[in-house]
């Protein structure tokens, strides 16, 4: 288009960095001597086929699994692993593959839960609706509704999620990701299962969210199409081995990869 | 910031309505959007001095008097402002379809040679950006959202905000340049361009002036005694006359209060929390709520079912009646009263129209059940016939004298009468001064005497209502030469709830064929209650049941024929289901959502020859557009079925 010149956010510095991570359960490898980085703004994919260790790797990042090897090194510290509250602490939030959302509460009230590490009254003044608590649910609604805004959520707003269709609810946990303010969002597959359309609108609000907030975005997605669309750089593993890294051209090219994920041609 | 106009000039242009509002009422809420989930509210004084802001800087960019300023995206207060804007500095507006894709808008853009635009969001700048890769003499395009564009640095673009800036920067160096433009503007300057939908040829700009617009807004505002508290609900296309003259010209003759919705998805939402008292929606957007009414009715527990089919047993026997103030008996009354603690009114208030004191419906022949629904519980819905070229005021149906299948009376002001062919023909303050560099358009429809001609024809019935049948220039013959009126019979298919859309065939034929479109909500419903399993709309618009329900419809339709005289002739032989649902982006329907009949007839050719081949299957290939611009392909073999028809009846003398 003549008049958008492109994206000028700036990467910055490596904020995030693994390495030599190994994770085994028993003697299963997931993770065999994995070494890549993640700079801050970027929007960083990891791709492969099934079974590559693409969602271990996420939950070795925001702590769910503890790697038996190798270092995490986030914002300059160097750890053995991380812990997932830690991880919440730091300004990390994730969607999930599989959809987990309360699905009796509406999606105000499941977006306002992703509001949670920033509420600091007590469950006194909360009950009594008191003092703190008043103003802390009058700030957190306004950073609800500015993420509803944002994300196009208004006609669903009160609406059970149990009956919302897949796309929305989809774009209801990135909308809760969002509340947490978070400096990086790993999304696992935030396009799965999601027709044309859908996926259109949720590429779009995943450019607009690392273009408007500056998050850092570490995805893993399955549809090639959209990772060389909006990844800056591509990380390719394969049986829990890193084949790959670079940007979309890069490792399209790559002969490894074709070999491995897009198959001989 | 002086908001008075000065005292000689009279308020008979827009901007100084605006300047009177702000200065006799200046407190008073005049304009509401909801935003972040909270109704915001700019009074007049904030309408008056954002809309000085607003003219101002265009007049800093050099916004010339006479020039057109193209206004495009949802129904915006900020929109809304920018009319006045233009108009503030004798300049015109034209607002233009929000949904229209880029390629669409190029005609009028070109057409209205537009140097500005002041549009709403992102979705609109990109088209106009697209448009100027062939019509570079659009220079400046302002957004009222930023939101998406931060690294857009296209020259000329430039954000509301920062042009309300430049306004007070302006405004400061030239405190008396708002004034002595607002004085300069007369009640005969173009106020506002709007283009008709374009069933035939290109769209032509309607130049409607200040005093066209304002003297039908005074004509329906003292018709309906519409007050200064009064609030409506502005969600249809500001492109659209219908929108211009009940939420621009009369919000600023009576200087109620227009609402903003959230979203479009949120309009029926925010209808409850606004709780409007005066409502305009052409019958689709009520046909829709009494559809999921309905729907919800029938999925109800049994004794609330019981409860609403009795007490709306009662509504129809009574309601209407006793709105209009007819006899009604005491026993009905007190069912009535009764009836309306228990169902009417919780039900319009879960419609948003508790509040509702005159509601309009136009645009499109509504189903004499869907009017009754909405009289018999209460509401004061009525019709009123206009055009774009009339400022939507021509006829409108009195208090008390309502009939489905009429448009009332001339308005106040207004002169109609019938042209020999049945044409209707109107005079008054309210024509078009021309259609926009198309002398050779407007001579045609504006003859000597200065009547307009309205391309509708229609009767006047013993009571003198009128009564539109059809387009004059779509009523044929068929191949017999009896007359053939499509619209006429489309309108009949289009009352039943399963059938969405109809298009009709005739003319120089020996029968009358039809396309249907069924009503994915209704027939899926229907579908769903019989067990039967869909996949989507093609594949339920084939089915034989489906067939069989929209046969029924046909037919009875058929039997209504048969008792109007010379209109038995054109009962419908054959007709079939569409695999498609018709839609403005593959150019089968215009933006207002009419059928353009001749394109689909060329479009379908094959399935048209198919109907009047005798097959009873055709094969067919068609090209449709998505939302986003691209094309592909729909296949289908769809089925063409045979209807019954009832000879002629003549009705007994009365």
């Amino acid at each position: 288009m003549s008049g958008n010149v492109g994206s000028e956010r700036k990467i910055g510095d490596v904020i995030l960095k693994v390495d030599n991570i190994s994770l085994r359960f028993g003697g299963v490898k997931a993770l065999t001597d994995i070494s890549f980085d993640v700079r801050e703004h970027e929007i960083r994919a990891i791709i492969g086929p099934n079974g590559a260790g693409k969602s271990s790797m996420l939950n070795v990042i925001n702590g769910v699994y503890t790697p038996q090897e190798g270092t995490i090194t986030f914002h300059g510290e160097v750890r053995k692993d991380m812990d997932t509250h830690q991880a919440a602490e730091n300004g990390i939030a994730r969607t999930f593959q599989n959809i987990a959302l309360f699905t009796g509460m509406t999606v105000l009230d499941n977006i306002m839960t992703g509001r949670n590490l920033k509420i600091k009254s007590s469950f006194i003044e909360q009950a009594f609706w008191f003092g703190r608590a008043r103003r802390e649910e009058i700030e957190n609604r306004k950073k609800v509704e500015e993420i509803i805004d944002f994300l196009q959520l208004q006609s669903v707003r009160k609406t059970p999620v149990a009956r919302l269709p897949y796309g929305i609810k989809k774009r209801v946990e990135l909308a809760r990701a969002l509340a947490a303010e978070p400096t990086m969002l790993l999304l696992d597959e935030p396009m799965a299962g999601m027709n044309v359309e859908e996926k259109q609108d949720m590429c779009r609000f995943v450019l607009d969210t690392n273009d408007q907030f500056g998050t850092t975005i570490v995805l893993i997605e399955h549809d090639m199409g959209v990772v060389m669309d909006i990844s800056d750089r591509v990380v390719v593993l394969d049986y829990g081995k890193k084949i790959g890294d670079g940007t979309p051209d890069e490792v399209r090219n790559n002969p490894d990869v074709i070999k491995a994920y897009l198959g001989a041609h | 910031m002086s908001l008075t106009t000065s005292a000689s000039a009279p308020a008979d242009t827009f901007p100084r309505l605006l300047l009177q509002h702000a200065s006799q009422r200046p407190d008073a809420p005049a304009l509401r959007e909801k935003y972040l989930g909270i109704w915001q509210t700019w009074s007049w004084r904030d309408t008056a001095s954002e809309v000085r802001a607003m003219a101002l800087g265009l007049a800093a960019l050099g916004f010339k008097r006479g020039e057109n300023l193209a206004i495009i995206g949802d129904n915006r207060p900020q929109l809304y402002m920018a009319f006045a804007a233009a108009q503030s500095l004798g300049g015109v507006a034209v607002p233009m379809y929000q949904d229209a894709v880029a390629a669409e808008m190029t005609f009028v853009l070109e057409n209205a040679a537009i140097r500005f635009a002041i549009v709403e969001d992102q979705e609109q700048v990109d088209k106009l950006l697209e448009a100027r890769d062939t019509l570079p003499q659009i220079e400046h395009i302002i957004f009222a959202d930023p939101r998406g564009m931060r690294n857009y640095n296209a020259p000329g673009l430039m954000s509301l905000e920062a042009l309300r800036a430049k306004g007070d920067e302006f405004d400061a160096a030239h405190p008396d340049f708002f004034d002595a433009e607002v004085a300069q503007g007369r009640a005969h300057d173009v106020s506002v361009m709007l283009y008709t939908s374009g069933t035939t040829g290109k769209p032509k700009g309607v130049c409607q002036t200040h005093h066209a617009f304002i003297t039908a807004a005074q004509g329906g505002v003292q018709f309906d005694h519409l007050v200064a508290t009064d609030n409506v609900l502005s969600y249809l296309p500001m492109a659209w006359v219908g929108d211009h003259l009940f939420s621009y010209a009369q919000f600023l003759v009576a200087g109620f209060t227009v609402n903003c919705p959230e979203s479009a998805e949120t309009v029926m939402t925010d209808l409850r929390e606004i709780g409007p008292t005066y409502y305009f929606a052409p019958p689709r957007v009520f046909e829709s709520v009494l559809t999921n009414v309905t729907i919800r009715m029938e999925d109800a527990s049994r004794i609330k079912r019981w409860l609403y089919d009795s007490f709306m047993a009662i509504a129809k026997r009574s309601g209407a009646d006793i709105m209009d103030g007819k006899p009604v008996s005491a026993k009905d009354r007190l069912l009535y009263s009764l009836g309306n603690v228990l169902v009417y009114g919780p039900l319009k208030n879960t419609l948003g129209m508790s509040r509702i004191r005159v509601a309009y419906t136009a645009g499109a022949a509504i189903g004499p059940d869907l009017f009754r629904f909405y009289r018999c519980i209460g509401i004061n819905l009525k019709q009123l016939y206009g055009s774009t070229e009339t400022c939507a005021y021509v006829c409108l149906q009195p208090d008390g004298q309502i009939k489905f299948d009429s448009v009332g009376t001339a308005a106040p002001g207004v002169e109609v009468k019938l042209a020999d062919n049945g044409e209707v023909m109107v005079r008054g303050a309210m024509v078009l001064k021309e259609y926009y560099k198309r002398p050779d358009a407007t001579a045609e429809s504006i003859d000597a005497n200065g009547y307009f001609h309205t391309g509708d024809a229609g009767v006047f019935d013993s009571e003198g209502h009128l009564r539109i049948i059809d387009r004059a220039k779509d009523v044929g013959h068929l191949s017999t030469g009896a007359m053939f009126a499509p619209n006429y019979i489309e309108n009949k298919l289009k009352f039943f709830s399963h059938i969405k859309e109809a298009v009709c065939f005739g003319h120089d034929k020996d029968n009358v064929t039809a396309f249907i479109n069924i009503d994915l909500t209704a027939v899926g419903n229907w579908a769903e209650r019989r067990n039967l399993v869909y996949s989507g709309y093609i594949d339920l618009a084939g089915k034989d049941e489906v067939y069989a329900l929209i046969k029924e419809c046909v037919e009875s339709v058929n039997a209504e024929l048969a008792t109007e005289g010379e209109l038995s002739h054109s009962q419908i032989a054959r007709f079939l289901i569409l695999h498609k649902e018709l839609d403005p982006d593959d150019d089968e329907m215009t933006r207002t959502r009419k059928v353009r009949r001749g394109f689909v007839a060329e479009k379908y050719s094959a399935l048209l020859d198919g109907l009047y081949g005798g097959k009873s299957v055709q094969h067919i290939d068609t090209k449709v557009k998505f939302e986003d611009g691209r094309s592909g392909s729909i296949a289908a073999d769809v089925k063409l079925s045979d209807a019954k028809r009832f000879p002629a009846v003549t009705r007994a003398a009365a």
